[in-house]
């Protein structure tokens, strides 16, 4: 029994039951087609419509795995083939690393890594829209590229304040410290971006259906599709998960830390559900505007209130 | 893989010369009233991503080429669907000079849904029969027959407006 405990402790054990079983991939997988079917269902809700099925997002996925795919050769269509896999790699890597169970281990700076790897799929996307040589793959990577700096600016600026404010970059200690009004803050500020980093209304610009067809998305289809939609539910797991972390309470029970991750993530789904359902897509520079003129200022003062508390403590 | 097939048809709708009217019939089917969706059924923006293509218009001669484009962008498997009366017979533009219909000259179509404009159940029900072809249909391009869907079965071609009509029961079925 010792020895089983001792393995079980051992760092890279650990990491790995991390990234493959909770919150890797084996939970996952599952939650970001659960997710992508409240998303739906909500919207479908909201309209006074009964909506899709449960089970749906997992028939979209398996149904685009046994489509067939346009012939493409030469280094473009090797790199269309590459960027769906790296962003959803990366974006499940992103759902592995939060801190979802007591003492799950982490390293000093595995915030940042975290940040990285939600950017990544980000990146993906606005390189996969060039590289399909679509002009609307182009137009919709061009404002992929023009909100991520927008919102990017704001997003970071939240997470800088959080973590200034507390001394630390480990998002394990950042998790279980107590709530303060600078918290909260940085949480709002991250909410209000995470509609722009998933491409949902008001800021679903880069992929605005029946406008530029399907953006950056435009020349893709069959399995390579199907990796889109999965690195998208992933994207939605890690971002509502980070946020999960950083307002869920300190538990020491692992079960119960687990519920709570799953209700609070539901829940962050269904707020930004109901604000995707209830307002109309902004065009680029309003949305620009947006994030520049109105979200900065109040992310600047986060900032520099939290350093001002930092030297004052 | 052929039960996914069937539960998540994603249309890609083409307008080759339709008077609109099939068009805004296409949008009613996914409104709440009818609510396609719970079919999983998609209405997506590129051909791409489709599996059933939705034609309305009689196909007129600038159209032609572009259904072709169109069909072919679409990967395999896949179906086409003929909405209203105009993609079967060119309807009331038979004969016209501005004319290359019906669709079938150019198209391999699955089902046909007539009537001008159809009830929007009965879209529903064609792309349901669609999807169900599809289901059974591996990445073979030209299929064998074609399916018509009964006007008296789904109320097609109906000219009631309002809710009485006797033949929503099909929009009912899919409702519950």
């Amino acid at each position: 029994m010792n020895s089983i405990v001792y393995f079980v402790q051992l760092p890279i054990v650990t990491a790995l039951a991390r990234l493959l079983i909770f919150p890797g991939l084996l939970f996952a997988v599952p939650a970001a087609w659960f997710f992508l079917w409240s998303e739906r269902k909500a919207v479908a809700m909201m309209q006074g419509r009964i909506g899709p099925p449960f089970m749906q997002p997992f028939f979209d996925f398996i149904k685009l795995l046994g489509k067939t795919t346009p012939p493409r050769s030469g280094v473009a269509g090797m790199l269309m083939k590459a960027w769906p896999l790296i962003a959803m790699s990366a974006a499940a890597g992103a759902v592995g690393l939060l801190p979802v169970l007591p003492s799950s281990g982490g390293f000093e700076g595995d915030l940042i890594l975290l940040l990285a790897l939600l950017e990544l799929p980000s990146i993906c996307i606005i390189a996969a829209g060039f590289s399909s040589r679509s002009i609307f793959g182009e137009i919709g990577s061009a404002r992929e590229a023009v909100l991520s700096v927008s919102y990017n600016i704001v997003f970071l600026l939240a997470i800088i304040s959080i973590a200034a404010s507390q001394h630390t970059f480990r998002l394990e200690t950042l998790a279980q410290l107590p709530a303060s009004p600078l918290h909260w803050l940085g949480i709002a500020a991250i909410l209000v971006c995470l509609p722009a980093k998933l491409h949902i209304n008001p800021f679903s610009l880069p992929n605005a259906e029946q406008e530029i067809y399907a953006g950056p998305m435009t020349e893709y289809a069959g399995p390579e599709l199907a990796m889109w939609d999965l690195s998208h539910g992933l994207e939605w797991v890690a971002s509502t998960g980070l946020v999960a972390t950083l307002v869920a309470p300190h538990i020491t029970i692992w079960w119960l830390a687990a519920i709570t991750f799953v209700a609070l993530s539901f829940g962050v789904v269904l707020l930004l559900s109901v604000a995707a359902a209830a307002t109309a897509r902004l065009q680029i520079d309003t949305s620009v505007r947006f994030f520049w003129q109105c979200t900065l200022i109040f992310a600047g003062l986060a900032v520099a209130s939290a350093l001002f508390m930092r030297f004052v403590s | 893989m052929c039960y996914s097939r069937k539960r998540s048809p994603w249309l890609f709708h083409m307008n080759s010369g339709s008077c609109n009217g099939c068009d805004i019939e296409i949008v009613a089917a996914l409104s709440p009233r009818y609510d396609a969706e719970q079919l999983g059924v998609r209405l997506e923006g590129s051909p791409r991503h489709a599996d059933i293509l939705v034609v309305t218009g009689p196909v007129t001669r600038n159209a032609a080429g572009a259904i072709k484009t169109v069909y072919s962008q679409v990967c395999g498997p896949k179906a086409v669907v003929a909405i209203g009366s105009c993609p079967a017979t060119t309807n009331v533009f038979i004969d016209s000079r501005t004319l290359d219909g019906p669709l079938e000259k150019h198209l391999p179509v699955d089902v046909f849904v007539p009537g001008c404009p159809p009830r929007p159940d009965a879209i529903v029900r064609g792309v349901a029969k669609a999807a169900e072809i599809l289901a059974e249909r591996e990445a073979k391009r030209w299929p064998e027959e074609s399916v018509m869907i009964p006007m008296a079965e789904v109320g097609g071609g109906c000219a009631c407006s309002g809710g009485e009509c006797a033949n929503n029961s099909a929009a009912d079925e899919v409702k519950q």
